[in-house]
């Protein structure tokens, strides 16, 4: 049974591969792997760890906890992996920490893929390593004949040369030669292509001529520009493997656990193994880890990130509620209706899935450089062949050294590096400035947006709430209202009671204090009973805003709360709109709340009350309309909206769900990098059109030249090597 | 020119010794974590004797 789970879960995780054997393989080892992290590795992640300290107390703390084996600290990753016996447990270890003032959180191990990831970004990084060796060496040997070697000597160099190139040419090519030949079988011509064509036409007549003792071998051109390629490959993969592995840390910090209740115990179980049917408690302040019907209890449940209302939803016996959804006041136990794969967030994430596939209908800059350029670079190599042929009258190998010159010389080394290099620069700068770029092209398309479309609850602002106007209440009142509120969890009643301390209002004297979980809290004052909670209970009349109600002395008063907005909102909407952008918020919640921030933040095209379809909806009407949407949301409810967007970013305190769902991931609490995301996305998108232009520049010079049968191999070496430098540099211009 | 002869491969076995010592790096895990490594090197905590 639980061999048949871990194959599951093993298989989905295997990258996609041409050979079913070789995607058997990895996921047998998965098996093991697994199995292995089950028996007691446990990952913590260390966000506080910076230097050398750190990586003393850490491992020093956990080695003399009894049961560890081993530890070991990733201070890159930030993370630190701990071997050790079935008895100890991830909360113990995170005390120990805790006590030696390090912050931990327990990583799910099973959703860290890093294994597969690193071997990929191995293999390229030893094929690079290969071509560096090789090209090195050739380049040494090429000088000597570029500065006058003749005869005798000049053909040893080339048969040298010819003994590093040729093996280096077939190992570090083949990653373009298999995505060529992946995109010849589906008849397109890719960026590959052409790559390849030059790598095997520039060996083989460079073969040919050192046979003929002629005078230009291109030994040094074909490593030297596997070697820029693969740097541009190996920028690329990085890039990618380093976002993959913020955005799995993000989704193993959830470790996915419930409490079922088996015969009246409470057992700790994974989410996977919880069944329909089975009996589950959620304490307050837990999230939902299954879809059930309440069976037992009282309480409030905030389905902020849901629906986006910011008021919480009283739940009791017989109410449905959903996974993801977060248990506020009392202990609920529910009769689980769906798990795992069928509970409602999956089933949303799944409809994600279908979304994300028709994002990838967007053609990169790159492929569409890659599609004018490669058509060109075929014909003109062609062009010059059949144009030699009949120029010389039928001299056939000096014709096909016209063509190899030329199809090397246009060979796209630069264009290999253009997009790669400058996605590398930006995406370090936004990941230092707390935005993680989940998707490649993600900074090219934020360069096209054009309208920015907002959620509210948990994205503009904290989902938070923060009282008003508490000091226009009578003394007295305040005094009760907060007495009762310090006796309870609830979100309102904190944030009523924090708000009197900082107020520096003194408590009154409330005695028989107890929460009603689901209404609110009564106690005692005066002989008389006294109540915070929901307007039904005390008997007030409801207001528009969030509020908690106070019945006392035969009168109500109303506690409204707003909530409060992320820090940097302000600053990330007014850059936006100067930026020209338009902006428009979209909310779950009720019309006061939504009016009020709308008002606070300057937003003039604002909605309440909008049902997830609808914002997707809006986002869909936008787009038909030509606009480019940026959209910014965290919940459940926006998950369709953010991928039906040109370009989305999540907080980092979104639902998985929307994280998988956006582009891009704000890490921080701070609003304000949304604004540096544009602006250096726009940026980026300019310096890969430069890049773009500046290679098209090297061959407009260097083309013709070759056309001409001028080209030496000096020259080709020259263009390379200059046209890759330049678009390097250029691309760390960024700010 | 016969001193080609020596050069030439002795220049090849030293670029093939580095190529062998960049694989064993990898092969060894020495890229995974950079930044811990560089810090460790300031710990004093096994100057006296190896890390068991």
């Amino acid at each position: 049974m639980t061999v048949v789970e871990d194959f599951a879960q093993g298989s989905g995780r295997v990258p996609l591969s041409a050979c079913p054997a070789c995607a058997a393989a990895p996921s047998a080892e998965r098996i093991a792997a697994l199995r292995a992290v089950r028996d007691g590795r446990i990952m913590l992640s260390l966000p506080l760890a910076h230097c050398a300290a750190c990586i003393s107390t850490v491992e020093g703390a956990l080695s003399a906890v009894p049961g560890v084996r081993s530890t070991r600290v990733n201070l890159t990753q930030k993370r630190v992996s701990v071997d050790a016996g079935p008895e100890v447990t991830a909360a113990a270890l995170i005390s120990v920490l805790k006590a030696e003032g390090q912050e931990a959180h327990e990583l799910d191990p099973g959703l860290l893929s890093a294994t597969e990831t690193d071997k990929q970004g191995r293999d390229l990084l030893m094929r690079l390593g290969v071509a560096f060796f090789s090209m090195m060496n050739v380049m040494l040997l090429s000088v000597a004949v570029w500065s006058g070697a003749e005869d005798a000597t000049r053909d040893l160099f080339h048969w040298i040369s010819a003994a590093i190139a040729l093996p280096t040419v077939i190992f570090a090519g083949q990653p373009f030669f298999k995505s060529a030949w992946a995109s010849l079988r589906v008849g397109r011509l890719g960026m590959d292509v052409p790559i390849s064509l030059a790598l095997i036409l520039a060996s083989s007549i460079s073969v040919y001529e050192t046979w003929m003792s002629g005078h230009h071998a291109y030994f040094d051109a074909a490593v030297m520009l596997a070697f820029f390629l693969l740097v541009g490959r190996y920028l690329d993969h990085r890039t990618r493997a380093i976002a993959r592995s913020a955005a799995e840390e993000l989704a193993a910090l959830e470790v996915p656990r419930a409490t079922v209740l088996v015969d009246g115990t409470e057992v700790e179980t994974a989410i996977s193994a919880v069944l329909a049917g089975n009996t589950v408690l959620v304490r307050p302040g837990a999230r939902m880890p299954v879809d059930g019907v309440v069976i037992h209890g009282a309480s409030e449940v905030d389905r902020s990130l849901l629906t986006g209302e910011s008021l919480p939803v009283r739940a009791g016996e017989g109410t449905l509620v959903c996974a993801g959804e977060v248990n506020l006041t009392g202990p609920l136990t529910l009769r689980v209706t769906a798990a795992g794969k069928d509970s409602s967030l999956h089933r949303m994430a799944d409809l994600v899935a279908v979304a994300e596939g028709a994002k990838t209908r967007y053609t990169s800059l790159a492929d569409r450089a890659a599609r004018a350029y490669s058509p060109l670079v075929h014909i003109l190599s062609f062009g010059a062949f059949g144009y030699w042929m009949w120029a010389t009258g039928g001299d056939l190998r000096y014709a096909i050294n016209i063509s190899a010159a030329v199809l090397i010389i246009t060979c796209p080394c630069a264009l290999g590096l253009a997009v790669p290099a400058v996605i590398t620069s930006a995406s370090g700068r936004l990941f230092r400035k707390g935005l993680l770029i989940k998707h490649g092209t993600a900074l090219e398309r934020i360069a096209e947006v054009d309208t920015v479309v907002f959620d509210k609850t948990g994205t503009l602002t904290m989902g938070v709430p923060e009282p008003v106007g508490l000091l226009d209440h009578p003394g007295e009142v305040l005094a009760v209202a907060a007495a009762l509120a310090a006796g309870s969890s609830h979100p309102l009643a904190r944030a009523l009671a924090e708000g009197a301390r900082s107020a520096g209002v003194a408590l009154a004297d409330v005695c028989d204090v107890l929460e009603v979980p689901g209404h609110g809290i009564e106690g005692r004052w005066q002989g008389q009973r006294v109540r915070l909670g929901r307007a039904d209970w005390v008997g007030a009349k409801a207001i528009a805003e969030t509020a908690t109600y106070l019945s006392m002395a035969g009168s109500t008063h109303a506690f409204a709360f707003t909530d409060r907005p992320r820090p940097g909102a302000e600053m990330a909407v007014a850059a936006l709109r100067a930026a020209g952008m338009q902006i428009e918020l979209l909310s779950g919640d009720a019309e006061a709340p939504v009016r009020d921030l709308a008002e606070r933040l300057g937003i003039a095209n604002w909605r309440a009350g909008v049902l997830p379809a609808e914002k997707a909806a809006r986002v869909a009407e936008l787009s038909a309309l030509g606009r480019k949407v940026l959209m910014v949301g965290d919940g459940l409810n926006d998950t369709a909206a953010l991928a039906a967007a040109h370009v989305s970013i999540s907080p980092a305190t979104a639902l998985d769900a929307a994280r998988v769902a956006s582009d891009i991931v704000l890490l921080g609490q701070d609003m304000a990098p949304i604004a540096d995301a544009v602006r250096i996305g726009r940026q980026s998108a300019r310096r890969m059109v430069e890049n773009f232009f500046i290679s098209g520049g090297y061959n407009v010079v260097a083309v013709p030249l070759a056309l001409m049968g001028l080209a030496t191999p000096l020259a080709a070496a020259l263009a390379m090597s200059l046209s890759s430098i330049t678009v390097s540099l250029n691309a760390m211009r960024l700010k | 020119m016969e001193i080609l002869a020596i050069l030439i491969p002795v220049s090849l076995f030293l670029g093939g010794v580095g190529l062998v010592a960049f694989f064993w790096a990898m092969k060894t895990k020495q890229f995974d974590d950079p930044d811990g490594d560089a810090q460790r090197i300031l710990t004093k905590e096994w100057d006296d004797k190896p890390k068991p």
